[in-house]
């Protein structure tokens, strides 16, 4: 099969970038969405032309590193898929595909479909943990954790951090990010003392790095490679307002109230 | 080469308790005083930062990817094994020990090994601890299942992405010490050489891989946890921009290099489709639980699988391990699985595969209890082959998927270049020459969350140095020699591309030195492989410049090592003249096809030193001495 490609090109963050069309030919409808753009890219170098520089690591749907908008949808048409596990055969023969990296204030172009999601990094270093030193842990199954709570806990750290979720949002909120990661943690009784210090600076962090705000669209839910559920978000503010109710009481001194 | 393992003295089960005692200790008012680098990100990297962070080093953290969470660990399936015996059958330490020297066919150190078991359920405890979502059962306690080459159900797990959540607690605590200054995290930053001053490793220069900017980074010890070099293959499981640069610029600076030749090939991959194809995914081995092994008795049956009544299907596993059944160890199922196509009796298009059937198991379970256990791994398979699993039985062919080789390092986890620290697959010890599922993020976490903390100390308690300039000789030296390979590389401008030499090299080692090995195709492959490097070098276009992102250059770079390694592994093997492990020569192995060790001659580590630019390499020996598990032939049938 055959498909036309019209991709970003951008030189770095400080360059303004345009869109340039390729054809690709010889396509197999069994290569991958990125083995397509190898062939791609072989074709431009043999040409002497730099080839179209995108993110992939472990082509596998998991490591996140990969992300390429196409016709406007972040990985592409295919649900719950990334765009490494997104396959040809998803696509018309003759189709044209429009290129994009994923667009956010937060996420500065680094190079063609290429962005800085480092953003994500430091909402985590901002709370996204539990303080717990390594070495002195008590036996693991000292806390039975409920099935339930934990198999919730698992569906929320099943994001892999891909950031699809940001560029698909019309507000470029990082809710369903932060939210998976408060919802792991507040599930778990091992997250339970930091709750409240967690979800706080979480927000904050988010609101630093010039995320947007959540206004409720589910474009985030319905791009997630992994499923990631709105109910995380709901889950977020829950323990946010919480937080907010119980901070003063917590830390006197430390003044009530949150930020956004 | 004098290669000491320092192993301590005394019984095996008291030699970690004695050595913790005896290693000397950093005061902590004195840890901020030292600087400690550690490059890569995964369950070692991320698990030694982050360890050492808490402990009150300073350090600095490296990964080429655009955040340590990509890491490749994080795309290990199954589980991690550990020696709680929460189900009563009969675990220990010793036995995780005794699985895993067997397991290894004989070729490990034994008091690594013990130490690896010691520790495991300390592993289980951290991530518990940090928020890692592991499989529980109603009663809320931690749910366990079994992995290959073991009778009890030791495997710790969190759906099919154990990896991931192992991963993403590591690099949590990874990010809390990032966010307190301890650790200065670089991403994007790649490791092309490392500085060597007086004898000792005192720090490497990396390339910026956005700007291009090559810089020297300075320290008291180096880490290296940069994983295993299977993309040496082309096709594999791991990551496309895994890589063996870092460790090749250690080699190639005198440290050696631990059986190159020990790589696993992992039964259960998706077989390979077409030319274009950039890498291979690997299917869990947890489904060996639950799915059977077979193909059709009669050679060249191209029924489909349904249509082939079951006394007609040769379930070869069970037929020939009833003991272990479809959960005999790597090695072994890998080449039974190749046996079998090799006599025609493959399926698939190109006869390269075997079938892994659940219906049994569905029909026993329900779908919806197979669907709970593995149901991520199904979504997968069907994404890449858009058939579904539930219906029609996987296809699985073996694929590269780990090295158990990697640098030599002592039982401090130190090489034999002093401050140079190995971790996790980039080192050569634990598993001898076949890895067990679920023993590679064991190992990854042991070395990171609880053995170099230690010997970091012993250490640098015990070296002081003076600090090292930014204008000494050394560093100056490495400085350049990364920036003439750059502009080398980048100067040549001929006709093919990094990609294309990279698939070159892949065919010739998976024909030479995969599976199979043969006297004749090692030495074929040992002259086509410098060929094939001159032509490189003569040949290898890359477009762009070197002060940008460029990522054209970064693959010449790795594919350029690799065609120095290749050569290397295929020495190693066939200078290696018995069968163990994954390492099979067809030239010796027992009347029914299984590897037939030699213990009088090989039962040691072979440990390559870098002998300079067209010399042959020097192969040294460190003897292993089997004191608690009897040499004998690995069975299990």
């Amino acid at each position: 099969m055959k498909v036309t490609l019209k991709a970003w090109r951008q030189k770095d963050a400080r360059t303004p970038g345009r869109f340039v069309t390729y054809e690709a030919t010889d396509i197999s409808s069994e290569m991958s969405f990125l083995e397509m753009l190898d062939v791609v890219n072989e074709g431009l170098i043999a040409k002497g032309e730099e080839p179209i520089a995108f993110d992939a690591d472990c082509r596998e749907g998991i490591c996140g590193q990969c992300g390429v908008v196409i016709d406007g949808s972040p990985h592409g048409p295919r649900t719950r898929t990334t765009s490494c596990q997104l396959h040809m055969r998803s696509f018309k023969d003759g189709a044209s595909l429009t290129l994009e990296p994923f667009r956010a204030t937060a996420f500065p172009v680094v190079k063609d479909l290429i962005v800085d999601r480092s953003a994500f990094d430091r909402i985590i270093a901002s709370g996204g943990f539990i303080s717990a030193a390594i070495g002195g842990a008590q036996d693991a199954n000292t806390v039975p954790v409920p099935k339930e709570n934990s198999d919730l806990a698992m569906d929320a750290a099943a994001c892999i951090g891909c950031g699809a979720c940001v560029a698909a949002c019309p507000n470029a909120s990082a809710m369903l990010f932060t939210a998976a990661k408060v919802s792991q943690l507040a599930l778990l009784p091992q997250g339970h003392p930091e709750r409240s210090e967690r979800v706080r600076k979480m927000v904050t962090q988010m609101d630093i790095e010039g995320f947007g705000s959540c206004t409720n669209h589910g474009e985030c839910e319905a791009v997630c490679p992994k499923g990631i559920s709105l109910g995380n978000i709901a889950r977020l503010n829950r323990e946010f307002l919480r937080a907010s109710l119980s901070w003063g009481r917590r830390r006197p001194g430390s003044g009530g109230g949150g930020p956004g | 080469m004098d290669l000491r393992s320092q192993v301590p003295e005394g019984a095996l089960e008291k030699k970690w308790d004695r050595h913790r005692f005896e290693m000397k200790l950093v005061n902590p008012a004195n840890k901020r005083k030292f600087t400690v680098i550690v490059v890569g990100s995964g369950l070692a990297g991320a698990g030694a930062a982050a360890s050492m962070g808490e402990l009150g080093y300073n350090v600095k953290s490296f990964c080429y990817q655009d955040s340590p969470r990509r890491a490749h660990s994080i795309a290990a399936q199954g589980g991690i094994n550990a020696a709680k015996n929460y189900r009563n059958d009969g675990d220990s330490v010793y036995r995780l020990f005794y699985d895993t020297v067997k397991g290894g066919d004989f070729r490990s150190r034994e008091a690594n090994v013990y130490r690896l078991a010691q520790v495991s359920g300390n592993i289980i405890d951290q991530c518990v601890a940090i928020g890692v979502p592991f499989a529980r059962e109603y009663g809320g306690l931690l749910d366990n299942r079994s992995f290959g080459g073991a009778q009890v159900s030791r495997t710790f797990y969190a759906r099919g992405q154990t990896g991931q959540q192992l991963l993403l607690g590591a690099y949590q605590a990874l990010e809390r010490q990032v966010a307190t200054g301890k650790v200065e995290m670089f991403t994007r930053h790649e490791m092309q050489e490392l500085i060597v001053v007086d004898g000792h490793a005192r720090g490497i220069v990396t390339r910026d891989l956005v700007t291009g900017e090559v810089q020297s980074h300075l320290a008291d010890a180096v880490c290296l946890a940069t994983g295993g070099y299977g993309n040496v293959f082309y096709l594999a499981t791991y990551a496309k921009g895994c890589n063996a640069t870092a460790i090749w610029r250690a080699y190639k600076k005198g440290a050696v290099f631990g059986n190159p030749c020990f790589t696993q090939i992992h039964p259960t991959c998706i077989p390979v489709t077409g030319d274009y194809q950039s890498k291979l995914t690997l299917m869990s081995e947890s489904l060996r639980n639950d799915g059977r092994i077979w193909v059709p008795k009669k050679p060249g049956d191209a029924r489909p699988p349904g249509d082939i009544p079951e006394a007609e299907r040769d379930y070869y596993l069970e037929r020939m391990y009833p003991s272990f059944g479809n959960l005999a160890p790597r090695d072994i199922a890998s080449r039974a699985a190749k046996r079998v196509c090799d006599e025609g009796r493959g399926v698939g298009p190109g006869g390269r595969g075997v079938y892994l059937d659940f219906a049994d198991a569905i029909a026993r379970l329900g779908r919806k209890t197979i669907e709970e256990k593995y149901g991520n791994l199904f979504e997968m398979y069907n994404r890449i082959t858009d058939e579904d699993p539930y219906t029609v039985p996987m296809r699985i062919y073996p694929a590269t998927h780990y090295t158990m080789g990697g640098l030599w390092v002592d039982y401090n986890l130190m090489s034999n270049l002093p401050g140079l620290h190995v971790l996790g697959e980039a080192n050569f010890s634990d598993h001898g020459a076949n890895r067990l599922g679920a023993s590679a993020l064991m190992q990854g976490l042991a070395d990171g969350y609880f053995i170099i903390p230690y010997t970091i100390g012993n250490y640098l308690a015990s070296n002081k140095h003076a600090p090292v300039s930014a204008d000494d000789p050394a560093v100056k030296a490495a400085e350049k020699a990364v920036a003439d390979r750059t502009a080398k590389l980048l100067s040549i401008q001929g006709t093919q591309s990094p990609t294309h030499f990279h698939r070159e090299l892949g065919k010739v080692m998976w024909e030479y030195c995969g599976m199979a090995r043969t006297e004749a195709g090692l030495k074929k492959a040992l002259s086509i492989i410098p060929e094939l490097r001159a032509t490189f070098w003569k040949d290898i276009r890359v477009v762009g410049s070197g002060e940008s992102l460029n990522q054209s250059l970064e693959l010449a770079g790795r594919v350029a090592d690799f065609l120095e390694l290749g050569e290397l592994m295929c020495l190693d093997a066939l200078e290696r003249r018995e069968s163990c492990g994954g390492h099979f020569r067809e030239e010796f192995q027992t009347p029914d096809g299984e590897a037939l060790r030699d213990d009088k001659d090989f039962c040691h580590v072979a440990a390559w030193e870098y002998a300079g630019e067209g010399k042959k390499p020097i192969r040294n020996i460190e003897p292993l001495n089997f004191e608690n598990v009897h040499l004998s032939v690995r069975s299990y049938k």
